[in-house]
């Protein structure tokens, strides 16, 4: 197959997203502020990382180099990741790490139910299965930001922070590169700038129910989907891709 | 053998294929199996995998391939379809039987899951004492299709198979 430049570089975006967050909610395995919550972000990251595999399972397809679901996420550098940088950014505290997942949940629920209509086959069946795990997740997210901004002083506080500190990282889930907008028209990717008025006013209301305010304008950071990352991403990739790069073709 | 006999053979022996989480319940009962069909002497076995990231996908494939290939049901290509989804209205009513006698309340509705939005709470029959008094400890449960729960009644905890 040839290489479908624009197209693999979309699908890896999806795929990234998808791998990178799973690994920073991974990481949480075994810290979790009670069991429950613990099991609830071990299952979220497994099921994007499953998700993550079916789009770089396809990505691998589009490079034209038979490159596997593995090459993918362990043999490509920094540069070459595409995922928004609202992903990559630590864990902080747990609320940062709700305020980033409600974030992302809400956009990833309004983009994936677009994307089912995709004239793509593969990305249209993708997004049809991962859409079900990722409405268990919008509704986890949600529910926290509304528990703790509606909670303590102490908690409401650290809400209100840390959807402050994450909302910089918002407006790139809007953006659309030029071969973006190219495959827009084709009907491959759903139109991603048509989606940000459901996502300001669904964003909104839950800050409303959490009795949290919604920050201003301000300006926006990019750059993920073209390689331009925080100095976040590459310790990510220097834990997750560690081990076979340091054993290739290590089997267990 | 007649084409319509190696199918029916082939149901068989899938049937005896267990989930590995759940070993009372196989397969085909999950509804993981999706499709067997005869491709020109080749033995095509669908499957699906029921959440993206579950651990136990690959050890199920890796168990259809073993089983068939112990009942001498070569040359046979078992593939993974993503469309349309897994959803936990294609697990058979034998299937649920069997999930709620093993002590998992299985799922309530067939569909995702307007409640998943809306966040109400659904009313999940204690499998242990019959009770409808139980309480959603949390939606995410020991393996990724399952939600845990508590009765209020005969204060044990139990998993429920969560719709997808």
């Amino acid at each position: 197959m040839s290489k479908d430049t624009a197209r693999y570089n979309a699908v890896t975006h999806l795929g990234d997203n998808a791998l990178i967050l799973g690994h920073r909610i991974s990481e949480w395995c075994g810290h979790g502020p009670v069991l429950e919550q613990d099991i609830a972000m071990t299952n979220i990251a497994l099921d994007l990382i499953g998700q993550a595999r079916m789009y770089l399972e396809y990505a691998g397809r589009l490079s034209g180099e038979e490159k596997s679901d593995d090459d993918m996420a362990y043999r490509r550098d920094v540069l070459d990741f595409k995922n928004f940088l609202v992903t990559e950014l630590p864990n902080g505290d747990y609320a940062d790490t709700i305020a980033r997942q409600f974030v992302f949940d809400q956009w990833h629920f309004l983009f994936l139910s677009a994307l089912q209509q995709s004239t793509d086959e593969t990305l249209s069946a993708i997004a049809q299965k991962s859409l079900k795990e990722v409405t268990y997740h919008k509704r986890w997210s949600a529910e926290w930001v509304v528990r703790l901004g509606d909670g303590t002083d102490e908690s409401k506080e650290k809400m209100q922070r840390a959807i402050d500190d994450i909302w910089m990282f918002t407006g790139e889930l809007f953006t659309q590169t030029d071969e973006e907008k190219e495959l827009v028209k084709k009907g491959v990717l759903p139109n991603a700038e048509a989606l940000k008025s459901t996502w300001d006013s669904e964003v909104k209301r839950i800050l409303d129910e959490a009795t949290l305010s919604l920050p201003g304008d301000e300006w926006m950071q990019s750059g993920g989907k073209t390689g331009y990352h925080t100095e976040h991403l590459g310790f990510i990739l220097a834990e997750m891709q560690f081990l076979p790069r340091a054993y290739p073709d290590a089997t267990w | 053998m007649v084409e319509t006999d190696r199918i029916a053979k082939a149901w068989e022996v899938l049937e005896t294929v267990e989930d590995p989480e759940i070993p009372v319940i196989s397969v085909v009962d999950l509804g993981i199996v999706r499709d067997v069909s005869d491709d020109d002497g080749t033995l095509k076995v669908n499957i699906t995998p029921t959440y993206s990231g579950c651990p136990a996908t690959q050890v199920i494939e890796d168990s259809i391939v073993e089983a068939l290939d112990k009942a001498d049901m070569r040359p046979f290509d078992v593939k993974t379809v993503l469309s349309p989804p897994w959803s936990t209205a294609m697990i058979r009513e034998e299937g649920k039987r069997k999930l709620k006698e093993y002590g998992i309340a299985p799922p309530a509705d067939d569909a995702v899951d307007k409640k998943a939005l809306m966040g109400e709470e659904r009313q999940i029959t204690c499998p242990n004492c019959g009770s409808n008094n139980t309480h959603m400890v949390s939606q995410f449960g020991s393996t990724p299709c399952k939600a845990h729960f508590k009765c209020k009644e005969c204060l044990e905890p139990f998993d429920y198979f969560k719709c997808l």
